[in-house]
């Protein structure tokens, strides 16, 4: 039920407050309404037809970049 | 897919899974909660559970709206659905549920009601403005990620003045639930895997409380392979170090205070009911959410007189211990012979995010 998809922002409606996303050549038309700033190009987490979040680009790379320190740890342990 | 595939990268998995072999304690076991169904599923899908140390178990949460929703509250929809001259909407997951006298929506759609299957509230609102001659009800259920995109679609429906539009709100809160959880203490649980997308809405913040008052780890975590593995790590090492902290793996998509805005349109269009039964949980208050008296017009109960229904779980059914992380699935007698996905007596085997469905579909044979 709590189950949403990240999906590209292509395009933006702001008098509408919709957005058109993508997903892997998928094109859905979603509401905006539940966030403030959103651009194109942003990447936004999809549920029930409503954009929940964008998701922050600085923050994914950092998870990923601890990913790869903690492989480090592993391979020194 | 961007956010995905990075997040489901096999050697990783292997390295990070390796890790809490290394860190776990053999003296001691650690019994993690797994709050939501998603996390359940992913545990199971991707085999994490088969990369993890023999004194590490996970415990499957309540965290699945389907599940939890008692089926009193079913039958009363579908009495409503039968009685009056309406379109009543519904998302996909609800449809097969059973009730008490073996009923479901899918069974009453078949007997003739107009019940129809929607992806989201908007359907349900264009399903009214395109009927105007029949009252159309929206089955609203759902935890706080869900809650948002119905409070949006009310307040849609008051600034339209759409009259032939009503709510039938079944919403609940994951605080409350985690609360009474710890507070039973029933489950054993040394920490939690916390909720993703609820904590997208309501944020880290939200469990300040509830981890202090019973001294519980928890760490908030992606749904992806990776972000629930890094996550068992860092409750593991939460463990170890006799913390119990409110920790954020999910950071790319959580903050601290969550999304405001969607926290003040929840604010505005709903209030707490004192009192909600949770199948499995029983009556909790203050732990689900109804429409304020300014939206009063589009509450469904209110329209159309609605009452309470007590209804009885199907007998030998063991979902109440089940959500509430007492039992797994394959303890109970009906598991994977009376109670199938096909021929479903539970709740937890027709959600597709069900504990029951998640053992069925992955790992009945183990």
């Amino acid at each position: 039920m709590c189950l949403a998809v990240p999906t590209r922002v292509e395009s933006l409606d702001s008098a509408a407050s919709t957005a058109v996303v993508e997903l892997d050549g998928i094109r859905k038309e979603v509401s905006t309404q539940l966030l403030d700033e959103i651009a194109i190009g942003d990447y936004v987490l999809v549920h029930v037809g409503f954009a929940l979040e964008r998701i922050d680009p600085e923050e994914a790379e950092k998870t990923l970049a601890l990913f790869s320190e903690l492989r480090a740890q592993e391979t020194e342990a | 897919m961007k956010y995905v595939d990075e997040f489901r990268d096999r050697e990783t998995a292997q390295a990070l899974a390796a890790l809490i072999k290394t860190e776990v304690r053999p003296v001691r076991t650690y019994r993690l909660m797994e709050f939501c169904g998603g996390h359940t599923h992913a545990i199971f899908r991707f085999g994490i559970i088969d990369l993890m140390p023999d004194n590490l178990q996970f415990v499957h949460g309540p965290g699945c709206p389907v599940c939890v929703l008692p089926a009193g509250r079913i039958e009363a929809a579908i009495k409503l659905a039968e009685e009056n001259d309406v379109i009543l909407c519904s998302y996909a997951d609800l449809m097969r549920v059973p009730t008490g006298k073996r009923d479901s929506l899918h069974k009453a759609k078949a007997r003739g009601a107009d019940i129809r299957m929607i992806y989201s509230p908007t359907d349900a609102l264009n399903i009214a403005r395109n009927n105007p001659d029949k009252q159309v009800v929206f089955f609203a259920i759902g935890f706080e990620t869900t809650t948002p995109p119905t409070a949006a679609v009310l307040k849609t429906a008051s600034a339209m003045q759409l009259t032939n539009f009503s709510v039938y709100c079944n919403h609940v809160q994951t605080p409350p639930a985690m609360a009474h959880i710890l507070s039973a203490g029933d489950a054993k649980i040394d920490g939690i895997l916390g909720p993703s997308h609820v904590s997208t809405i309501i944020g880290s913040h939200a469990y300040a409380d509830c981890c202090k008052q019973y001294q519980m780890p928890l760490v908030i975590a992606g749904f992806e392979p990776l972000d629930v593995i890094q996550s068992t790590l860092m409750l593991v090492r939460q463990i170890n170090e006799g913390r119990s902290d409110v920790e954020n793996q999910y950071t790319r998509l959580v903050t601290a205070s969550g999304n405001t805005k969607a926290q003040a349109l929840m604010d505005e269009v709903f209030e707490l009911r004192p009192l909600f039964e949770w199948r499995g949980l029983g009556q909790l208050p203050d732990s689900a959410l109804r429409i304020k008296l300014e939206y009063g017009d589009f509450d469904a109960e209110k329209r159309f007189d609605m009452q309470e229904i007590r209804s009885a779980d199907i007998k030998g059914c063991i979902c109440p211990a089940v959500l509430s992380g007492i039992s797994n699935p394959d303890a109970c007698v009906l598991f994977g012979t009376a109670c199938t996905p096909e021929e479903p007596k539970g709740a937890c085997m027709v959600s597709s995010e069900g504990a029951c469905a998640a053992y069925y579909a992955y790992g009945r044979h183990r």
